[in-house]
């Protein structure tokens, strides 16, 4: 499949992935992140259950401290 | 626009700034100096000597609470602004109620998991809401990777980087930079609804 990550164009050789294996397999070990799909938020009790496919937009952003 | 039009325009406007510290007390005083009508602002702290290397607070103000002079000091730079102190600790329950009435929110904690939260509770309960958050400020130098990006709603200021540490605090410069990044995002979004981001 063909997805967005970060605005960037990205290749993976299975059909679909969930959150969990595509933060794994891009090695985002943040501990503090938001992620949307297609504009909706994706909260961290969903990563092992929600599915990214074929054309979708992924967004990964760090929470980082600082004010 | 002239700054008569523009000062107009903001007057009507309402922005709710969610922490008192560093990036919310400087984008606080700049909205007042162009004249955002009415702010509301909310934090439970108190003004620490070591807050000092950035936040706008004044020596003999130290031991009082952020949020409630903040609102005296936007008041000796512009009378005119209606300000609206919360002493309050901010929580996915009271984050609705109080930015509610909002037309922008500007997140301006300085833990990670306080901006994880306002970010979450306003794709939950506001999802209209533009937020302006402010990621990435610690240490000093490289200005040029501090920038701002649009999200959907979200408005990300910062470098996206560098986090707070013993070895890299945040000071005044870099952290007022974003602050004043977030600021000008907010006038953005007012006057020209976001398009230019």
């Amino acid at each position: 499949m063909k997805i967005k990550l970060n605005n960037r164009d990205e290749s993976f050789d299975s059909d679909n992935l969930t959150i969990s294996e595509l933060l794994k397999f891009k090695n985002f070990t943040f501990k503090m992140m938001i992620i949307k799909v297609n504009g909706n938020l994706v909260k961290k009790s969903q990563y092992s259950t929600t599915v990214v496919i074929d054309g979708d937009d992924v967004q990964v952003l760090h929470m980082i401290s600082g004010g | 626009m002239t700054f008569k039009e523009i000062k107009k325009i903001l007057g009507n406007k309402t922005v709710g700034i969610a922490g008192c510290g560093g990036l919310g007390s400087n984008c606080a005083v700049a909205l007042a100096r162009v004249g955002v009508g009415r702010l509301i602002i909310a934090d439970f702290d108190i003004i620490e000597e070591s807050n000092l290397n950035r936040q706008y607070y004044f020596y003999d103000q130290i031991g009082k609470y952020k949020a409630t002079t903040l609102k005296n000091n936007i008041r000796l730079i512009n009378p005119y602004i209606n300000v609206e102190s919360h002493v309050q600790e901010l929580n996915s329950e009271n984050i609705p109620d109080l930015f509610n009435c909002c037309d922008v929110i500007v997140e301006a904690f300085d833990k990670a998991e306080m901006k994880l939260m306002i970010i979450e509770t306003v794709y939950d309960e506001m999802p209209e809401m533009p937020l302006v958050t402010g990621l990435g400020m610690a240490g000093w130098g490289n200005s040029n990777i501090l920038r701002c990006r649009k999200s959907d709603k979200l408005y990300i200021c910062g470098d996206e980087i560098n986090e707070v540490s013993e070895v890299l605090p945040p000071l005044a410069p870099r952290v007022g930079i974003v602050a004043n990044m977030q600021a000008n995002t907010v006038l953005e979004i007012l006057l020209n609804k976001g398009e230019r981001l």
